[in-house]
């Protein structure tokens, strides 16, 4: 029995992921490659104190946001994470918005 | 041996101007009494939170950075933890983080300067150089995935 159901979810998430390969190919789409803000902008230091940099990475449910959306690169991500985290801790941040 | 720290603390905002120089001079006096130097203090001044802590919407932040070794902040975090007055405080040792920026700076200005070197060009930049203004760019398109179903 388990078997067969272990083989079923199999079966359906192939079927789903050839779907969204075939939506792809419909519709190419141009985007802009992301970049990282922070290596853009030569800032090294991601600091807790600085909130104002920190906002915008913390959007309405106050959750970090994802380096999928945000573009930031892995070792500026990580720092900002440390940073928002500190932050968190002080107040400066909230860690959820009702 | 010494280490560099910071120490940032809310004092709640029933306290008087003199209560939050009074646990100013307690960290003072654990500093001076433990061999470490106070090497900058900054009153932030009242703040709103971003959430409550406990009952108080308000806080008094207070940054102090201090060099000294491990024990000095043991004793401060272990005072500041007993003090009622401090709502929230944090300790970040911060001398090895600053090196590391400190370096990834140098090393950028110097692989800067030996390309413009190389390139024939004064090795610092000229005032009035630099890129022309890029053309403006203000659409955001960070959330755009999949706006085309929509349409």
């Amino acid at each position: 029995m388990n078997g067969r159901k272990g083989f079923g979810g199999r079966g359906k998430s192939s079927s789903t992921t050839q779907q969204g390969g075939k939506d792809a190919q419909r519709r190419p789409m141009f985007r802009r490659r992301k970049v990282c803000k922070f290596c853009s902008d030569k800032i090294d230091d991601i600091n807790y104190k600085d909130v104002k940099l920190l906002m915008p990475f913390v959007p309405e449910r106050a959750k970090v946001l994802p380096r999928r959306i945000s573009g930031t690169c892995a070792l500026h991500q990580r720092k900002l994470r440390t940073a928002i985290m500190r932050a968190r801790q002080l107040a400066l941040i909230p860690y959820t918005t009702e | 041996m010494s280490r560099k720290y910071e120490l940032v603390y809310v004092v709640s905002p029933d306290a008087t101007d003199d209560q939050v120089t009074e646990v100013h001079t307690q960290v003072e006096s654990i500093v001076q009494r433990m061999n470490g130097q106070l090497e900058k203090t900054d009153n932030w001044g009242r703040r709103k939170l971003a959430y409550e802590i406990g009952r108080h919407k308000e806080g008094t932040y207070v940054l102090e950075v201090i060099n000294g070794d491990g024990d000095v902040m043991k004793e401060i975090d272990r005072r500041l933890k007993v003090t009622d007055l401090v709502i929230r405080h944090l300790v970040v040792r911060v001398d090895q983080e600053q090196a590391v920026v400190e370096r990834t700076r140098n090393e950028r200005s110097e692989t800067s300067r030996r390309r413009r070197v190389a390139r024939g060009l004064p090795p610092d930049r000229q005032p009035g150089e630099g890129q022309r203004g890029e053309p403006d760019d203000d659409r955001d398109d960070r959330f755009d995935m999949g706006g085309e179903e929509l349409r």
